[in-house]
């Protein structure tokens, strides 16, 4: 332990009401504790900025999945395990479904909240792939009230996001719209579990009669934040796709591909590495799309 | 040599009883030291140089921190020699003028408050003149590197160069005619390989508590240190010399340990002084207990290698003589390299005959931490290299590893390359076949050739042959001079061993009771070992090398037979009851006291050994194994996976069938870490890694299913014919698995840990982009390799 615990004060309110005043009293001030996951091993290797802690932990109204006929909203503290064991996410969504069983430890996906997960950030998180290509709309909160934002305009650099001081995620909601959709999902971690993102791809495409009618691609430890290709995206958009025109979409795709990323050499794995498994991961996806 | 005798089958040697350790661990009860709290006891810290190499020209404390309440102790606190005593005395307890090696301890803090410690670590500014480092084996051998290290005068036996702690030469057979056996040989090939450092990832990391007590005049009396260790009288050893004290007045307690794996051989020795420095000055017990960061960039690791061979093989694949340069980067400090090397060496000819062979080996240091023992000790390294190079040889005279295998192995009656006549009734060709059969290696092999070509997803077969010495190096055991006690209470009639031989999950404490209950012919569960503790258990040395089962088993199995004789006029016979055992200590004891036993090792008659020419038994005995690895690679991700694998080995007598087949499988999940997934990413000699998160050691999801098989062949040095088990395994999954790698993508990989970056820049170099088609195995892209006429 790198950090001394007696430096924390930990407040819990007992409303979210009361968390929202205590963070709208002095913005910035407090750093919100949902699951824990992250902000313990920053305790652990003395990186937590010294600010008091609000606790979520026990803010019930924000852990819920709400299903109704054309949408589902999930609760900013519904843990990864909440969201694996979801017969609607696993039939609906089974990006997220997946991205949540590889995220961390079993340990991890019971304490750490999908919320938790995308404010902090992590280029390389599991889940925000798959949200971005489901169009997930977020709720945000605060004593001023609350307000949409679209999931894809939510992260605005390494570790920065749209998110006011004053402000918390209270839900996500996606749209029960993709059942047309082939999904792909694969994450290249640096083992098989407990493992942080080299590079992962999150994917959908509707495909009518051989011609790419909708395609979405996701893409962790790419840029400096989660994010969409949308360039790779509109070279693939209304694209027949055979057996013969298959190369030549590929090189232009992959082409793409590496003008809208920037991936790094880091700790875990190189730049060029992450750019030539990003494109073999588009070409896995592609090749399967070309059967149907 | 007396021999037990037994009347009838073993009841509890290779049987697979409860670990006598086993229930308190698994109810939480068993107490490691960070679960220890003294009286009054205060917390220690260490402050570390940032710099891997330089002059301290200043350290200024924050003003901010009230230093007060602090105990602060430097080099000049030290009331003996400011050593850790090895083999030699270069290695500093703390710095003083110089640092030689990022996370060096300069200062020691200790303080009532465990929390406030890493804030008064980070308040203790230190500044140096920076000098220039070298961080690898080919800067430090480099004839302009600098001298980052100088052999003193009385280690002239060690080493006489700069930056050199040790070589050795060993010749054998027609070494002298090398080059003529060169010019006339069918084919030179040539090869080198690496291996990289390893961290040894005990659970609990290094920790210790120490006191100091003082005489009614103030001055010191004695130290005592209890923590996590596998060798208590070596850190005796460093505290006699850095307290300046005799032995008795040095008391070292083994708490409970959480896995060592060799970490918690020499290192223990480091921070049970310091902590028993910070007792010293501040008056209290002092713990220190290291959290994983600390332990992973401050302490020991496996050391990286460098292997380089020459050999000449016949038109038909038989080696005709052979060159092998061995190199270690031994860090900053000897401390226990030149040992290192040695196994290394010894173990660089592998199961094979060499009619000529010359292996120059030498360590070099780095501005790395030392590093120190792990598994193996060397021998992962150059059995790496030679296994590798094994089936390179195949390739280039045209036949399969397994007939490249069969043509040299050595075989009974036959000399291992120091001389050594194999006297242990092995038979490896059968063996070999054995271990293919058992593991489908040719159905594999004819399976993959038929799927690869239409897959992205490229499989592969390969396997090592290999031995491992058990017990310490030649003339090893006989400078040990371990002694085992046993003495049977005579109220209760429980034999208790005495000895300094520790547990450390790998089940000293369970196998030398089944020992020792075979022989008395009373149940396991009457048997009871002592926790190791200096003031009361002998040495009967250091528990590593192997030589727990095999040397230790042995002496307790002689106590145990001299109780046998003790008890034997109050009536006890084998074939009794336990109360009758019990009836004849009581008796026994109404006359004598306890049954108090001794057995000190005596070396087998026949057993020579010449340091100084590397010739003779480097061993009692060997263990000897097969191992085959099965592999996936993925072209999509460039990453490896090993996806089967079958451990055969001959260990002699298998004491604990449980405990064993769990030492072989820990150690070939070790050994896949080793060779897929744990790097240590250096930067001028800082571990940059020192996370779990980032150094990637496998999970259960990465590992295979392990099958683990025995042959049995008794052995006259261990008790009921055991030999070692513990290192063994680390040394095959590396090289099987980069030879399966080899004949799933046609690359000859060379170096571990072979991460998917590196396979990935291997397939796309020279433009390919990866697909099997562009690699012809027959393009040899690492080394020379030349066909002479």
């Amino acid at each position: 332990m790198h950090s001394n615990p007696a430096q924390y004060d930990l407040i819990a309110p007992t409303t979210l009401e009361a968390v929202l005043d205590i963070l709208a009293s002095e913005p910035g001030h407090y750093t919100p504790l949902a699951g824990g996951t992250e902000i313990m091993v920053a305790l652990g290797a003395g990186r937590l900025p010294r600010k008091p802690l609000v606790s979520l932990q026990h803010l019930d109204e924000l852990r819920f999945i709400e299903v109704l006929d054309s949408e589902i909203t999930i609760g900013a503290r519904t843990t990864f395990t909440d969201i694996r064991r979801d017969a609607v996410i696993a039939t609906d969504f089974p990006l997220l479904n997946l991205a949540a069983s590889w995220t961390g430890s079993v340990a991890n996906q019971n304490r750490g909240t999908i919320g938790g997960n995308i404010v902090n950030g992590s280029p390389a998180a599991d889940s925000p792939p798959a949200l971005l290509v489901y169009d997930a709309v977020l709720t945000l909160i605060s004593t001023r009230g609350t307000r949409l934002m679209p999931y894809g305009d939510f992260h605005l650099g390494y570790k920065k996001t749209a998110l006011a001081p004053d402000e918390l995620v209270h839900s996500i909601t996606l749209q029960r719209d993709f059942k047309d959709y082939i999904p792909y999902i694969r994450k290249v971690g640096t083992r098989n579990a407990q493992a942080i993102s080299k590079v992962a791809i999150a994917a959908l495409a509707r495909m009518n009669n051989g011609t790419v009618e909708d395609i979405r691609i996701g893409a962790a430890s790419l840029r400096d934040r989660p994010t969409r290709l949308p360039a790779t995206e509109s070279v693939l958009q209304n694209q027949a796709l055979t057996v013969e025109t298959l190369g030549p979409l590929l090189e232009k795709a992959r082409a793409a591909l590496r003008r809208e990323t920037l991936p790094i050499d880091d700790i875990r794995s190189t730049a060029r590495y992450r750019s030539a498994v990003a494109g073999n991961l588009l070409e896995e996806f592609l090749r399967t799309l070309v059967a149907v | 040599m007396s021999e037990p005798t037994q009347p009838g089958p073993l009841f509890t040697v290779g049987s697979s009883p409860l670990r006598k350790e086993g229930v308190a661990k698994v109810m939480g009860q068993a107490k490691y030291v960070d679960d220890i709290t003294l009286p009054d006891m205060w917390f220690g810290a260490t402050v570390r140089s940032t710099i891997a190499r330089g002059r301290i020209v200043s350290i200024t404390f924050d003003p901010a921190i009230p230093w007060h309440e602090f105990t602060i102790v430097t080099a000049a606190d030290i009331p003996g020699e400011n050593t850790i005593v090895h083999l030699t005395k270069d290695h500093l307890c703390l710095a003083e003028t110089h640092v030689n090696h990022p996370n060096e301890p300069i200062l020691l803090l200790a303080h009532p408050d465990r929390a406030v410690l890493p804030a008064a670590v980070a308040g203790v500014q230190i500044t140096y003149e920076e000098l220039p480092g070298v961080f690898t084996i080919e800067e430090s051998e480099a004839p302009d590197a600098p001298a980052i290290w100088e052999p003193a005068p009385e280690d002239a036996l060690h080493s006489q160069e700069k930056n050199v702690f040790k070589t050795y030469l060993m010749e054998s057979g027609e070494a002298a005619s090398l080059e003529t056996i060169f010019a006339n040989a069918a084919y030179i090939v040539e090869g080198e390989y690496r291996t990289g450092a390893q961290e040894q990832l005990y659970i609990e990391n290094n920790g210790v508590i120490a006191e100091a007590f003082r005489a009614e005049d103030g001055s010191l009396e004695s130290v005592k240190v209890q923590g996590a260790m596998q060798c208590p009288y070596y850190l005796v050893h460093a505290l006699e010399l850095v307290f300046k004290l005799p032995e008795e007045k040095c008391r070292v307690i083994q708490t409970e340990t959480g896995g060592a794996f060799g970490g918690k051989e020499d290192f223990p020795s480091v921070i049970g002084s310091h902590a028993a420095l910070l007792a010293l000055k501040s008056g209290h017990p002092v713990k220190i207990c290291y959290d994983r960061a600390e332990d992973m960039a401050g302490t020991t690791k496996r050391h990286p290698s460098r292997s380089r061979h020459r050999t000449a093989v016949s038109k038909d694949g038989k080696i005709l003589g052979g060159e092998i340069d061995f190199a270690l980067d031994g860090g900053a400090y000897v401390t226990l390299t030149p040992v290192v090397l040695s196994r290394g060496t010894i173990h660089a000819p592998g199961p094979y005959h060499w009619p000529a062979l010359r292996v120059r080996a030498k360590a070099m240091a780095t501005n790395l931490p030392p590093h120190g023992a792990f598994r193996g000790f060397g021998a992962p390294q150059s059995i790496f290299g030679t296994e590798r190079h094994m089936d390179k040889i195949a390739r280039v005279v045209g036949i399969t590893p397994e007939e490249m295998r069969r043509r040299n192995l050595l075989a009974v009656g036959d000399r291992t390359a120091t001389g050594q006549i194999i006297h242990d009734t092995v038979d490896m060709q059968q063996m070999l076949t054995r271990a293919l059969t058992e593991s489908g290696y040719h159905a594999k092999r004819e399976e993959f050739a038929r799927t690869n070509p239409t897959s992205t997803i490229k499989r592969g077969v390969g396997f090592a042959t290999f031995l491992h010495g058990a017990g310490f190096t030649g003339s090893g055991e006989r400078r040990l001079n371990s002694l085992v006690k046993m003495i049977v209470d005579a109220k209760t009639g429980n034999p208790h061993i005495l000895v300094s031989s520790t547990e450390f999950g790998q089940g000293t404490n369970t196998i030398l009771c089944q020992v020792a209950a075979e022989v008395l012919g009373i149940p396991y569960d009457e048997v009871f070992i002592t926790q190791p503790d200096t003031k009361i258990v002998p040495n009967s040395g250091p528990t590593v090398a192997s030589r727990t089962a095999m040397i230790v088993g042995k002496l307790v199995e002689q106590t145990a037979i001299k109780i046998l004789a003790a008890l034997q006029p109050y009536g006890y016979e084998i074939g009794n009851t336990f109360e009758q055992f019990k009836k004849a200590a009581i008796a026994y004891g109404i006359e004598h006291g306890d049954v108090n036993v001794e057995a000190r090792y005596q070396s087998p008659g026949d057993i020579f050994w010449d340091d100084e020419a590397y010739r003779g038994e480097a061993y009692p005995a060997y263990a000897w194994a097969v191992y085959v690895a099965e592999v996936a690679v993925d072209t999509s991700t460039y990453s490896a996976t090993c996806t089967d694998f079958y451990a055969l080995q001959e260990v002699g007598k298998v004491l604990h069938p449980v405990l064993a087949k769990g030492q072989i499988e820990g150690g070939v999940a070790q050994g896949i870490g080793y060779a897929l997934y744990e790097k240590c990413v250096w930067q001028r000699g800082h571990m940059a890694n020192n996370q779990m998160t980032n150094y990637i050691m496998p999970t259960s999801a990465d590992l295979p299913p392990l099958h683990v098989a025995f042959e049995e062949i008794p052995s006259i040095h261990g008790p009921f014919g055991a030999k070692g088990i513990g290192e063994l395994p680390m040394d095959g999954p590396a090289p099987a698995i980069l030879n399966a790698i080899e004949a799933a993508t046609g690359i000859a990989f060379t170096e571990v840990p072979l991460l998917p970056e590196d396979i990935f820049e291997r397939m796309t170099a020279n433009g390919n982009t990866g697909g099997s088609e562009d690699l012809n195995p027959s393009i040899d892209r690492d080394t020379r390799v030349e066909s002479v006429a």
